[in-house]
């Protein structure tokens, strides 16, 4: 008798244990404690003009982190992200230069992107091969194909329809290209998948215990084969939102995308061993190694050093993550 | 007189046969694991199944639920012959199983947990188009089940990895008494917890039966087994070697069968 009222007396958890509880918390106070540095020490910081520059610097990484949060979620890891979307403007900008239809040349570059998800996916959840390896391998194969393609240089793309993306609207004294709204839309759309539908908790179940998700039912390999396809979609997404911002295909692009897509996503809390954390902490994440990379180079400060610390925050992000994990 | 069939004589008649296995065998190359094993649960009861390392407890457990195929043999769910072709299947005929391990998935919340792999998604458009979990739904619905089953946890909303074993033990057979239409099955329940967490898992495990289903309780704990078994199987090398009481038996009785030190 006693038993059911205690029950039912604490139906949610406190606010104390939900803030201690959501990972982002931490994140947040990361972002936070940089924007008052960098504020403090330069008041060109908080203008609404730098504002819109760090967004939109952090649009691409942004959106290739959605895809690689949901990789790392089910305990995996994607390599092949800066590849995969590096695919998607070499195809859709040689398309276009060749005289296709630009909405037709973007759509086929998305959609071999997805392919290649879905081939990462199929290696990944049908051979039960290491996602490490596979993605690697995928890196290596197109790194090489997209060099053959291009001809080893980078070449430009001049179609209004794929630099749409880079196009600004005012939003109360804010400039926004439409990039940073399709970015922020893909973070709301996934962020209900994973949050709000069967899906996203399967997702979580596989990252968590594989064995018990198969034991209750889940699809396990189905699943994985569609996470990998959802991310090469949104790395297919993410290649029009880069030809948005800069009208080139160049097949030597992106190559910290790996790391930094990664960063964004382990100090936005998420577990590299799978199954815990989060798209809201890849937002914010993002947006750390944004306005760090920023912040730093308006005070001055060799790029170098901007990979430096954003080396230290994600050490820093993944021994916090092991720690706690130690003791559970 | 075997023990076998003087508690055929001694319990109820009028019970009905829930699960049952006939002559079935299992064999792995060489190994014998089920060496023509007879098996009746009937409903309502508790059935302790118990025997020695390696006399095929887990491997009678699996052919049951579809986890293993018998070599041959016939299995009987409510008299009818079944095929189950994995643990899916038996669980879709109303077969609960608790494993060992507990299958759960430690950062996921108990409601999640109770829920998993069995999401509720809302009415409506809500669920049919946006396909959206009705979690307030799956939260009180476990509430109900865990104060139904009078099981004390902290709040519904804890991940599971905050729980104690026993407390985790308690969602992992609160699930099983959730969805189970016909019997639960538990592999070693109270292996690794202490004697308070034992008792209310035992209790747990009567409050099951107390709702009509029938459960099997695989367990190495004697003091366990004689204080909430109806009837206890024994089995020994692939078969089984008698079903009593624990009013007809001792202890040292059933130990004995087991190891073979008498002959049932
Ligand atoms: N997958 C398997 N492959 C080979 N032998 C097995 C397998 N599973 C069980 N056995 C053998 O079958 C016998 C019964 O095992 P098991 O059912 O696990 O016994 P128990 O659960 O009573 O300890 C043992 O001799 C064991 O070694
Ligand atoms: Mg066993």
């Amino acid at each position: 008798m006693s038993t059911a009222t205690i029950a039912s007396q604490q139906d949610t958890p406190s606010l104390k244990a939900r803030l201690l509880g959501t990972p982002s918390v931490g994140p947040l106070l990361v972002l936070v404690a940089f924007c008052i540095i960098f504020a403090l020490t330069n008041p060109r910081f908080l203008a609404t003009q730098n504002i819109s520059i760090i967004l939109q610097q952090t649009v691409i990484i942004g959106t290739l982190a959605i895809g690689q949060t949901l990789v790392i979620l089910t305990a995996g890891i994607d390599l092949a992200v800066g590849a995969i979307c590096v695919l998607g403007t070499i195809v859709a900008g040689k398309l276009v230069n060749l005289g296709y239809d630009p909405v037709f040349s973007m759509g086929f570059a998305i959609l071999l992107c997805t392919g290649a998800g879905l081939a990462a996916g199929s290696l990944i959840a049908g051979l039960r091969l290491p996602p490490f390896i596979v993605t690697l391998g995928i890196l290596g194969i197109l790194t090489a194909a997209l060099r053959l393609i291009s001809e080893g240089g980078a070449f430009p793309v001049r179609d209004p329809f794929l630099a749409w993306t880079g196009n600004t609207m005012k939003v109360g004294g804010f400039v926004l290209t439409y990039g940073i709204l399709i970015m922020l839309a893909l973070y709301g759309f996934v962020w209900y998948l994973l949050n709000q539908t069967k899906w996203g908790r399967h997702v979580y179940a596989i990252g968590n215990n594989p064995e018990a998700a198969r034991l209750v039912g889940i699809p396990v390999r189905r699943h994985l084969l569609s996470v990998y396809l959802l991310a090469g979609f949104i790395y297919g997404i993410a290649a029009w939102l880069a030809l948005g911002r800069i009208p080139n295909a160049d097949p030597n692009a992106m190559q910290t995308a790996n790391l930094d897509s990664i960063t964004a996503v382990v100090i936005g809390g998420t577990s590299l061993f799978g199954g815990r954390g989060g798209l809201i902490g890849t937002l914010i994440g993002a947006l750390i190694v944004g306005v760090l990379r920023n912040g730093l180079t308006l005070a001055g400060i060799d790029p170098l050093w901007q990979d430096l610390v954003t080396g230290i925050l994600v050490i820093i992000a993944v021994a916090l993550d092991q720690m706690s994990r130690r003791r559970n | 007189m075997s023990a076998d069939s003087m508690t055929r004589d001694a319990t109820d008649a009028s019970s009905r046969v829930v699960l049952e296995a006939r002559n079935v065998v299992k064999t792995y190359g060489h190994v014998t694991a089920l060496d023509g094993v007879d098996f009746e649960l009937r409903a309502g009861e508790i059935l302790a199944v118990v025997g020695d390392n390696g006399a095929g407890k887990s491997t009678l457990i699996k052919a049951l639920t579809g986890a293993v195929h018998p070599t041959s043999g016939e299995i009987l769910l409510d008299g009818a012959p079944v095929h189950f072709k994995g643990p899916l299947d038996a669980r879709h005929a109303g077969i609960e199983t608790v494993y060992q391990d507990l299958a759960m998935a430690p950062a996921l919340d108990i409601a999640s947990n109770l829920f998993l792999g069995r999401e509720l998604r809302c009415e409506g458009v809500m669920g049919s188009v946006f396909r959206r979990l009705d979690k307030k739904r799956m939260r009180e619905e476990a509430r109900r089940a865990m104060s139904e089953l009078k099981f004390r946890l902290p709040s519904i909303g804890n991940a599971v990895e905050a729980l104690s074993g026993g407390q985790r033990q308690g969602v992992a057979v609160a699930r099983a008494a959730l969805f189970a239409r016909k019997l639960v099955i538990m592999d070693e329940p109270t292996a690794a917890l202490g004697v308070r967490e034992t008792g209310q898992v035992l209790e747990l495990i009567r409050s099951i039966r107390e709702r009509g289903l029938a459960v099997v309780l695989i367990s190495h704990n004697m003091p366990n087994v004689f204080e909430i078994a109806d009837r206890i199987h024994i089995m020994r090398l692939g078969r089984r070697a008698a079903v009593v009481t624990p009013q007809s038996h001792s202890m040292n009785d059933v130990v004995a069968i087991m190891t073979g030190a008498v002959a049932a």
